[in-house]
């Protein structure tokens, strides 16, 4: 394995009610994370294909561990998120280098699709900084009623040489959705947008 | 006799790999459960409150086991355990403590029988409030390299008419351990401290 991996952490949340209304069944969203130690903090490298492939190997390891923490079989998920914080001595483009090229292909295997462009955010930050990682539907990212967002906190984690890598998957969408927009029953699933 | 109404719960699991040091043959595993639980108390000074741990008791064995199933399913990895309350604007400091009888003894009961006590901490606080659980071995309080402690909190709760009442279980000592004291090997196992 490329990366080296200080800590993994997963958490579960399970909602079952909002405001005083029961939310039935619970919706429950899992977060898997990874702190992993950054190759390039502290110097400027041109090429970052090893963090690229990093990338992919976190894509199917939190994957799996973000799905087996959410109790669910893969193909039940539906909607996902990604987001990474880089510690103070790396750069913006090392978090973009893991997110962006090659993570998503392994994340969707354990999902079996996935055909919505995956959410992300990044940042540069502290110990305990906040990652709150985008969330919208897998196959259809215009479904309102998914547009969500989790809360993903380590105390001890980016330090300063390090990156922590998170993925996220859900059960459902918000708790009590009622804006209107696309429906889950109404998603075609060609474009990964409707 | 109040009513428990939970509105979400939260389990994160931590597995820690090394902390600099030498990476570890068994990575330390920590495992917090927290629920969010109206707080029937909130806004009034009520003389009796004992009735609530009673109502509490199912919670506290629930949540132990949500945590034994996060470490795996065998209560026998459980080597620290650790307890905490946060209660929300609208309570009272007293309210928290109502989690030490049923979140202590499900935990004990569900450990065949743990000796030592539970540590704890609560405050009082809004949403966000992180607290740091303070977690000691199961058997013997003085085992130095158990000394541990996980930081735990929500962003949405507790809100004023809450309680967040959160259990800790870890399978082991710091990651590299090495501050001397009384060693796990050598407890006798009679008081619950030593």
């Amino acid at each position: 394995m490329k990366a080296k991996i200080r800590k993994i952490v997963t958490f579960v949340d399970e909602t079952l009610s909002e405001q005083g209304r029961a939310v039935t069944p619970p919706i429950r969203r899992a977060a898997a994370v990874a702190v992993i130690e950054n190759p390039y903090a502290g110097t400027y490298q041109e090429d970052l294909s090893l963090l690229i492939d990093i990338g992919e190997e976190l894509g199917g390891l939190l994957a799996e561990r973000a799905v087996s923490a959410l109790g669910i079989p893969g193909n039940s998920v539906e909607s996902y998120g990604k987001a990474a914080a880089v510690g103070e001595n790396g750069e913006l483009e090392h978090a973009a280098a893991i997110l962006h090229p090659k993570l998503g292909t392994p994340f969707r295997k354990v999902l079996d699709k996935g055909a919505a462009l995956i959410p992300s955010s990044k940042k540069r930050g502290a110990m305990g900084v906040v990652l709150d990682v985008p969330l919208g539907h897998k196959d259809a990212a215009y479904v309102r009623s998914h547009f969500d967002g989790m809360e993903v906190r380590v105390n001890d984690a980016p330090r300063a040489n390090e990156i922590m890598v998170a993925v996220a998957v859900t059960s459902g969408g918000r708790p009590l959705p009622r804006i209107g927009g696309l429906k889950v029953s109404e998603i075609k699933g060609e474009d990964g947008l409707r | 006799m109040p009513e428990l109404k939970i509105r979400k719960c939260l389990v994160s699991v931590e597995e820690i790999f090394h902390e600099g040091g030498p990476v570890a043959a068994f990575p330390l595993r920590r495992a917090s459960a927290l629920a969010v639980v109206a707080n029937p108390f909130a806004r009034a000074y009520h003389a009796e409150i004992r009735p609530f741990m009673d109502v509490l008791k199912p919670l506290g064995l629930e949540m132990a086991r949500r945590l034994i199933a996060a470490l795996g399913g065998d209560p026998k990895v459980v080597e620290g355990y650790g307890k905490a309350a946060i209660v929300g604007e609208a309570g009272e400091l007293e309210h928290g403590a109502l989690w030490h009888a049923p979140g202590g003894y499900a935990m004990r009961e569900l450990l065949g029988g743990a000796k030592a006590i539970v540590p704890s901490t609560k405050k009082v606080g809004g949403p966000g409030t992180r607290i740091d659980v303070p977690v000691t071995h199961i058997n013997a309080s003085y085992v130095r390299s158990h000394f541990d402690a996980m930081e735990v909190g929500v962003a949405d709760a507790p809100r004023a008419d809450e309680l967040a009442l959160i259990l800790v279980m870890t399978t082991g000592p710091r990651v590299h351990a090495r501050a001397g004291g009384l060693a796990a090997k050598d407890i006798v196992g009679k008081d619950g401290l030593r």
